[in-house]
């Protein structure tokens, strides 16, 4: 008996939140009127948007680091690298691949700059990767918005502001559907730009190949016991600092995916919930802040942006109120974030205190002989 | 040499530097045209405004919470009540006393539950806070649109239901804190007496509080976990009444600051206040499982100094607004710094 509890309730909460999100979203779908085929045709768009970031999450949780809100530092570098192409006129795919080289070496000093502050902040990697976020938001703003143009050389002065320096709100991208528009397939209503969903698999197949390595196997072990892992030979700083900065360098590449997807540069605005919605779109997803996989971020970025389309047009036709569906989305954005860390955490210190109970010899709490 | 390294060390690089910053813009000002007894006049009033809110940090972090990133919790609280002191139409006052009474309550009951979640999330709480702090005031955003406010002053006028974004409180009680024993020096230079003698009775409260034999349990909760279980204090109830003080203080910060600034702001103004608030207690020179009163004096004096005198200096010095910029860095970068502090 005891065992099917404790497997009925591992599997309920490690289930709850995607279930939790099916029913809002099968109750929201005919509320909002939208038809199946502009459903799927959005949900396929929102896939190729944002899937590449959500999986630029992956590593830094397996390094049991959790989520890595400092993702947005690598938003951040890729936003530059697509600023400075686009001053420069470089269009297409190209152009693309250009900002990609140029954010490279920003995302990976910041990846590494990330990495060294985390390790300082043991613990509470997550709330720190968060302030770090922040923090460096600041940093880029002033770069943006008072070297660019000045001490920075911009030749078209198109995307600078009026006054003569500092880049401008909102950018065109020259490089709009770079990737989208090499291999765009319609079927139907639905349009498949299948050479962005090739990136998105080499990603995937990156990952899992990763992990098979030694490094991977490394980021798993410190992941699991930091200290074991110190006693058997890994270099543990650096096994953390690294998993940054390659979920930075990605996150990178995810950003400028996005945008080409977009088409439109947010320059001060953008980034900051970059990491709020991929965050959500993989616990959503049914991972946890220790344990995420590739069928986790992929299935949680369709359930996540579903709910994403539908709810504020089903809010108003529930409540009149067009406001009140925009507030229920962001409730429900930050609420799943809320709701996946505190399970985890809950059953983090349920697990610590039945350890420390069967080390009291109590059994009742914790069945060990029933497994 | 080792005696001034040791005062290093014990006041903190960040506090130096920010504070010598202060005096050099201080020292600054009169050559640029900044008045200084405008800009003392404007340090002052922001004080008085943000010391409450920033006090309501120390009792979560003496107890071991934490930075208290859910501080959203009781400013909506103190929103709720300033709202539904309106509701009552009293002005003077008895509609302040009213609005922190209720936001008083709201926020006891609104506390509980939130230290009971956050004793069930030990070792996380701060990211935790965070984002129950910015879910629960998209949640209020919904309610303050659905919840049956009448008074013509708080609604929306072409709908007249749901809450406007920002609620006028002049007919109400503007400045009815701030004015108590008003000293007008000069006419840039008014000293909002009320409002420091509000924060100086919070702020004796609280130290009272940690004096008395609840205080001390909370406090040995925050500094040895385990001492204090051995002890026979129970680690979850000190915790609670913590996160319940945090609340309440919080509460009556928003409507202290609401009746000074003059308006009521709605909706997504809570999160505002959020890192502003940690980030001064930190710069008094708190770190993550200490703090006291004197922090908070402070670091919000030195704070809102910044804050302040920023915009003014700088922009007549070099006519660039860099100062929404230095706020973001300082802010930021002072919570970052004390989150990778070695602590305990």
């Amino acid at each position: 008996m005891n065992i099917d509890k404790r497997k009925m309730s591992r599997l309920l909460t490690g289930s709850v939140v995607p279930l939790m999100f099916l029913i809002i979203s099968i109750i929201a779908i005919p509320l909002s009127h939208y038809t199946g085929g502009y459903l799927l045709d959005q949900v396929v768009t929102r896939l190729v948007r944002n899937s590449f970031l959500v999986l630029a999450l992956l590593l830094p949780v397996m390094a049991g680091m959790g989520i890595n809100f400092g993702m947005v530092l690598g938003a951040m570098a890729g936003q530059i690298g697509l600023i400075f192409i686009t001053d420069w006129g470089v269009k297409g795919a190209p152009g693309l691949l250009l900002a990609a080289i140029i954010a490279t070496p920003i995302a990976m000093v910041l990846g590494y700059f990330g990495g060294i502050v985390l390790n300082r902040a043991k613990g509470r990697e997550m709330i720190t990767s968060m302030m770090l976020g922040l923090f460096i938001a600041g940093i880029y703003q002033f770069f943006l918005l008072y070297l660019c143009g000045s001490i920075v050389p911009f030749k078209n002065a198109g995307i600078l502001l009026s006054r003569g320096y500092g880049v401008r709100n909102a950018i065109n991208l020259d490089v709009a559907k770079g990737f989208d528009n090499i291999l765009l397939l319609k079927l139907g209503t639905v349009s498949l730009p299948l050479a962005t969903f090739a990136i998105i698999g080499l990603i995937c197949v990156f990952t899992l190949w990763f992990k098979k390595t030694k490094l991977g196997q490394d980021m798993r072990a410190v992941g699991q016991e930091m200290h074991v892992s110190s006693t058997a030979g890994i270099d543990v700083e650096k096994t953390r600092i690294q998993s940054i900065v390659i979920s930075t360098v990605l996150a990178c590449y995810g950003q400028i995916i996005y945008l080409q997807n977009i088409g439109t540069l947010n320059t001060y605005n953008g980034a900051d919930q970059a990491a709020l919605f991929a965050a959500a779109a993989l616990l959503v997803g049914g991972a946890t802040v220790s344990k995420a996989t590739i069928p986790n971020a992929i299935i949680g970025t369709a359930l996540f942006h579903l709910m994403f389309i539908v709810m504020p047009i089903a809010g108003k036709t529930i409540t009149g109120s067009a406001m009140l569906g925009e507030y229920f989305r962001m409730f429900i954005s930050y609420g799943v974030v809320t709701l996946a860390l505190v399970l985890h955490s809950w059953k983090r210190q349920k697990d610590k205190d039945n350890d420390r109970m069967s080390l009291r010899g109590v059994t009742e709490v914790a069945p060990i002989k029933s497994i | 040499m080792v005696a001034v390294n040791g005062f290093i060390k014990d006041f903190g690089w960040p506090r130096i530097i920010i504070g010598l910053f202060l005096l050099a813009l201080f020292i600054a000002a009169p050559f640029f045209g900044v008045r200084l007894d405008t800009s003392l006049n404007d340090v002052i009033v922001r004080f008085g405004m943000s010391a409450i809110m920033v006090l309501s940090m120390v009792p979560m972090i003496q107890s071991g919470c934490g930075l208290n990133f859910g501080v959203p919790v009781g400013l909506v609280a103190g929103m709720m009540g300033a709202v539904v002191s309106l509701e009552f139409n009293l002005t003077g006052m008895p509609g302040v006393a009213l609005a922190i009474v209720i936001g008083l309550i709201v926020a006891a009951v609104f506390g509980f539950f939130y230290g009971v979640l956050l004793n069930h999330v030990k070792g996380d709480e701060m990211i935790i806070a965070t984002y129950v702090g910015f879910s629960f005031v998209f949640f209020m955003n919904m309610m303050w649109l659905i919840l049956p406010f009448k008074n013509p002053a708080s609604v929306q006028g072409f709908k007249g239901e749901g809450l406007r974004v920002t609620i006028s409180v002049e007919e109400y009680w503007y400045h009815q804190i701030s004015d108590i024993f008003k000293i007008t020096f000069s006419k840039y230079l008014t000293v909002p007496t009320g409002m420091l003698i509000a924060f100086a009775i919070m702020a004796f409260l609280v130290w009272l509080f940690f004096k008395t034999k609840t205080g001390t349990a909370v406090t040995a909760v925050g500094s040895n976990p385990d001492f204090a279980r051995a002890s026979g204090i129970s680690i979850d109830k000190m915790r609670i009444i913590s996160v319940m003080l945090s609340t309440m203080i919080a509460a009556v910060g928003m409507v202290v600051y609401q009746q000074s600034f003059g308006f009521i702001q709605m909706y997504n103004s809570p999160l505002a206040f959020v890192f502003p608030s940690v980030a001064a207690i930190l710069l008094g020179g708190a770190s993550v499982n200490k703090a006291s009163i004197s922090n908070v004096i402070i670091g919000t004096l030195l704070f809102q100094g910044i804050l302040t005198m920023t915009p003014s200096v700088i922009n007549s010095a070099i006519s660039i607004d860099v100062s929404e910029i230095i706020r973001i860095i300082v802010t930021n970068g002072l919570i970052v710094y004390a989150l990778t502090r070695k602590a305990r």
